[in-house]
């Protein structure tokens, strides 16, 4: 299994049976392939639904319904549509369990930059800020660095898409809680020590007591 | 009253400099034979509120390719990549708001609100030169009410009064649009007879649009 479907599979058991979740685009989409048996998950999609199903089969493809990627998707039974203010109140309101989302930059107070680097790339935030200090749980799926280098920081350089909203982080090497506390690491993937993910992360980080390897 | 008009009519109704919303998800519920008309009558210096730019060829994509827009307000830019050039040359005047932020002002400027509290962009460059209010300990940005000049919206299904009925999630931003603009046009995919959306299922009441152009089936 590669990296991204390694740290997905991780994220999808984070969720409780009946939990409202909403996917970022990337790596966080390929999270709802992986949810365990007996585990009912509500997908929201910030365009304007809730219970998103899989990508139809091609020639299926309804332009009337896309994810938030635009992408062609389906819809369950017992989904509903509404429109964008609804759908931001749901967000916002604290009716959204959990929300995945990748990351450029996070850091140890939980601190997310995951919108834009200056002068070279600004797609803009889309719905990111809202779902970032709306969901009740914030969890990143992210590889722990981009080509060598740390995205786990001491402090976020880039500009922030929230303060202090990240709850949970999981990456290729390991589960990190951030907490008013400090940063967790939880578990540790099998192939890896925690001297390599101290190398590998600017942040500092306590290494949990109970730490255990990350569940495959 | 008879509000059922002509595209060439209602582009009579457009001019340049204009503010003019427009829905959609990367194209999703946008109104693509009214965004053609615009593009075919060449209006100039539009101030376009959108939650995205789409993508070159779709949607209201196609009015930033064409050199229309001076100024922007939008959630997201990332799949249209010549709004982002245009932007970086000083071209188009853009300015990224929070898509949920960008859903409420438009409530707001709809539904007679003065604006609203919200925690999202507090501790961001969003929060710059907004006022910051607390409630019960929590820090919320004071978000101001929009309004354009005209909404142009889209109907899977519009009766001759202009109710309509959104089909799937197509509904996005038409819905709040459709109270925000002092004239709104709306473009149906299929066009009724009065009576034939059950009033149960309309989302949009007939109160709201000006106009209404026939589209494709």
């Amino acid at each position: 299994m590669d990296v991204r479907e390694r740290i997905a599979k991780r994220v999808a058991k984070e969720f409780k049976d009946g939990d409202i979740v909403n996917l970022g685009i990337g790596m966080p989409t390929l999270v709802a392939n992986y949810i365990p048996e007996g585990v009912e998950i509500i997908f929201q999609s910030e365009n304007g639904f809730v219970g998103m199903g899989p990508a139809p089969k091609e020639g299926n493809e309804d332009p009337d319904i896309v994810n938030a990627g635009g992408l062609p998707v389906t819809v369950l039974k017992g989904a509903a549509y509404f429109d964008s203010a609804t759908s931001f109140g749901i967000i916002r309101g604290g009716h959204v369990d959990a929300t995945v989302l990748g990351a450029l930059q996070v850091d140890e107070v939980g601190n997310l930059a995951n919108w834009m680097i200056p002068g070279k790339l600004v797609p803009g935030m889309g719905g990111a800020m809202d779902l970032v200090v709306g969901a009740k749980k914030v969890i990143l799926a992210m590889e722990h660095t981009a080509k060598g280098r740390p995205k786990i920081l001491k402090e976020c350089t880039l500009p922030l898409t929230a303060r202090k909203e990240v709850n949970l982080i999981v990456t290729e090497m390991g589960v990190f809680d951030i907490t008013p506390g400090g940063m967790f690491l939880r578990e540790i993937a099998p192939d890896v020590t925690v001297e390599q993910i101290r190398e590998a992360t600017e942040a500092d980080f306590i290494v949990s007591e109970h730490l255990k390897v990350m569940e495959e | 009253m008879n509000k059922i008009i002509s595209l060439e009519q209602a582009m009579e109704l457009v001019h340049d400099g204009m503010t003019v919303m427009i829905p959609g998800f990367m194209g999703v519920g946008t109104p693509e034979i009214l965004v053609d008309g615009l593009v075919e009558k060449g209006y100039k210096d539009l101030f376009i509120i959108c939650t995205d730019t789409a993508r070159p060829n779709v949607g209201i994509g196609k009015l930033i390719v064409n050199g229309q827009v001076k100024k922007l307000y939008a959630s997201h830019i990332g799949t249209n990549p010549e709004t982002g050039r245009m932007m970086n040359e000083g071209l188009i005047d853009v300015t990224l708001i929070p898509q949920g932020t960008l859903a409420e002002r438009i409530r707001a400027g709809g539904s007679g609100l003065g604006g609203f509290l919200t925690p999202t962009g507090v501790g961001t460059v969003v929060e710059e030169g907004k006022q910051k209010i607390v409630v019960d300990g929590k820090d919320y940005l004071l978000e101001l009410p929009l309004r354009a000049d005209v909404a142009l919206i889209r109907g899977s299904k519009v009766d001759k009064k202009g109710n309509i009925w959104y089909n799937a999630a197509t509904r996005n931003f038409n819905t709040v649009m459709a109270t925000a603009a002092k004239t709104v046009i709306v473009e149906a995919q299929e066009l009724v007879e009065v009576g034939e959306i059950d009033p149960n299922n309309v989302m949009t009441p007939g109160i709201f649009v000006d106009y209404i152009v026939k589209g494709d089936a």
